[in-house]
């Protein structure tokens, strides 16, 4: 056992620096917001105790409450087809095609680029090019600009999300896929097993770690999304795209009402922690101890 | 034999036709930034009728493209760095020490992660704008800010490799007249060399494609990193479609040169920091 004293050296030798980055920049914000929500706070002062004024004028927000349950269908929506597509290319990359490693680099690519470059493509895409392909071909489905009309724009920010997502889910699937020992596959093949029990019965329930992770990884990062709305619709039409990140921006940086917005963030963090914590639950539930 | 044959072709050629719909935006935009505005707009599809690179020289000065990449790269560059070396020294401590203390801050860490920036960025502009403790806003001030938000998951994945690494080596090098921190830098450090891999490739794309903080942070045009330029300059030419899709394939050339040169890197560490 180590004396108090070393204990105490190592701390300040080791511990001290980053802990004071991580207290300044995250904890204190946190905390500091979190007592910001209770407050008639507007960016320079908060002079008096307001109790719950700014969650009760956030949960009678209409606009708000538009923007949480769009962000809600989003992730749903995202969550789902990201890690359908992802796996699916998964299970397409790790037949021994030729040149697959050209077609992972193919799928994986849009995640290199960051949401603000991707927005900014497919408005080109979606407002230019689609139109006029529609117009040449005959194919009607892309014939109005997409991001015009309030459902067709949810539907492109999904399209472009699964687009960006799925590559890298793809990774963590064919990790997972390479991972599983040959052995248990061909005992299962003896046994008479069709490729799709084998994948059903042996592969998915040894992969469900990488399931828990995908979700998590793609539920946090279409919660958060803010890039890609931002640059795709930004918002529009009328604000009826607005998912609930750029929704607290514009609360707080754009209409000045800072306590309000920040209840909102606070609102939003408590969604995230919550879905959070049942998905991984649930999930780990699956998972095959070995 | 030929069943098996002929299946797998027809999955490559399944597969090919995907990986085409993945390339098309991308080779849609190149295609574009050699056109004039007119053809563009006309003939967003058609092959361009000459090959014209006055789009790229134009948006090379309008964004002030040099100055933008060199700012991306000092901020990801110098971040990334303080991040590997304050999240493995954090990752060491926690990891070799067994006290209640260590036990709860790596609790916090770990939970700090679902946190998310918008949660913090409001109270962020009170906290270190004018009206807080006055921070420059300058590469230095982002970097520390990165630091703050990358920590937690690099000290975590850190901290799983290193309470792999036999507890015997520290005590060897302790009887051999090592001090904590020459243990750490001679005998722990070398040997982090893949997770190393890890953290500075995830936490590297995560900060040079970041737009929201160096929105917020970055107020100064000399100052602003390459998907900052781009946005602004979108927003401003938007009529001029040439310079839009020049800027666009500007910006993301560097990131694919990046991922050419250390495709392998990248995609075993992103495998490994998913699986940990």
């Amino acid at each position: 056992m180590r004396s108090r004293r070393q204990e105490i050296r190592r701390f300040l030798v080791f511990a001290t620096i980053p802990l004071i980055i991580f207290t300044v920049v995250l904890l204190v914000p946190f905390f500091r917001g979190i007592y910001f929500t209770f407050t008639n706070w507007d960016g320079f002062t908060a002079t008096d105790f307001v109790g719950f004024d700014n969650f009760v004028a956030s949960f009678n927000d209409q606009a708000f409450w538009a923007s949480l349950g769009l962000t809600l269908l989003y992730v749903l929506a995202s969550v789902i087809l990201v890690n359908a597509v992802g796996f699916g290319l998964a299970l397409l990359v790790t037949i021994p095609l030729r040149g697959v490693n050209f077609l992972r680099t193919a799928f994986f690519v849009p995640n290199l680029i960051g949401g603000v470059i991707l927005g900014l493509i497919w408005q080109f895409i979606f407002g230019q090019a689609l139109p006029v392909l529609a117009e040449e071909s005959g194919i009607p489905i892309f014939k109005e600009n997409w991001l015009l009309d309030t459902q067709t724009a949810f539907w492109a920010m999904v399209i472009v999300t699964v687009w960006q997502m799925s590559g890298y889910m793809m990774i963590i699937y064919v990790t997972a896929l390479m991972g599983i020992e040959r052995d248990l596959i061909e005992a299962s093949y003896i046994d008479g097993a069709s490729n799709a029990k084998a994948l059903w019965y042996i592969k998915l329930p040894l992969m469900a770690q990488a399931f828990t992770i995908s979700l998590f990884l793609t539920m946090r990062n279409s919660f958060m999304a803010y890039d890609l709305n931002l640059a795709l619709t930004g918002g529009n039409p009328y604000r009826t795209t607005e998912l609930i990140s750029l929704h607290v921006f514009r609360e707080a940086f754009g209409f000045g009402n800072f306590a309000t917005g920040q209840s909102q963030a606070v609102i939003m963090f408590l969604v995230i922690a919550i879905v959070a914590l049942v998905q991984v639950v649930l999930t780990k539930r699956l998972e095959v101890q070995r | 034999m030929k069943r098996a044959k002929r299946i797998n072709l027809f999955f490559f050629i399944f597969a090919s036709v995907l990986a085409v719909f993945y390339a098309f935006p991308f080779l849609l935009v190149l295609l574009n930034s050699v056109k004039g505005k007119r053809e563009i707009i006309n003939s967003p599809l058609a092959w361009p009728a000459e090959f014209r690179f006055d789009n790229f020289i134009a948006a090379i000065t309008k964004m002030d493209y040099w100055t933008a990449l060199g700012n991306s790269l000092i901020i990801t560059v110098i971040a990334v760095s303080a991040i590997i070396i304050t999240s493995s020294m954090l990752a060491y401590y926690l990891a070799r020490s067994k006290t209640k203390f260590s036990a709860a801050t790596f609790l916090i860490l770990v939970a700090s992660m679902i946190v998310p920036f918008q949660a913090l960025m409001i109270p962020f502009v009170g906290l270190f704008g004018q009206n807080g403790i006055n921070l420059p806003l300058n590469q230095i001030t982002i970097c520390i800010f990165y630091v703050g938000f990358g920590v937690a998951l690099s000290t975590f994945l850190y901290h799983g490799f290193i309470s792999n690494i036999p507890y015997e080596l520290d005590e060897a090098a302790a009887i051999d007249g090592a001090s904590p921190f020459t243990t750490f830098r001679k005998v722990i450090l070398p040997m982090l060399g893949p997770v190393t891999a890890t953290v500075s490739i995830i936490n590297g794309l995560w900060i040079w494609n970041d737009f929201l903080l160096p929105s917020i942070v970055l107020s100064d045009t000399d100052q602003k990193t390459l998907p900052l330029k781009t946005f602004v300059f979108y927003g401003k030419y938007t009529s001029d479609y040439g310079l839009a899709m020049a800027g666009l394939v500007l910006s993301v050339i560097p990131i694919l040169i990046f991922y050419f040169v250390m495709q392998r890197k990248i995609i075993s560490g992103i495998s490994a920091g998913a699986v940990k």
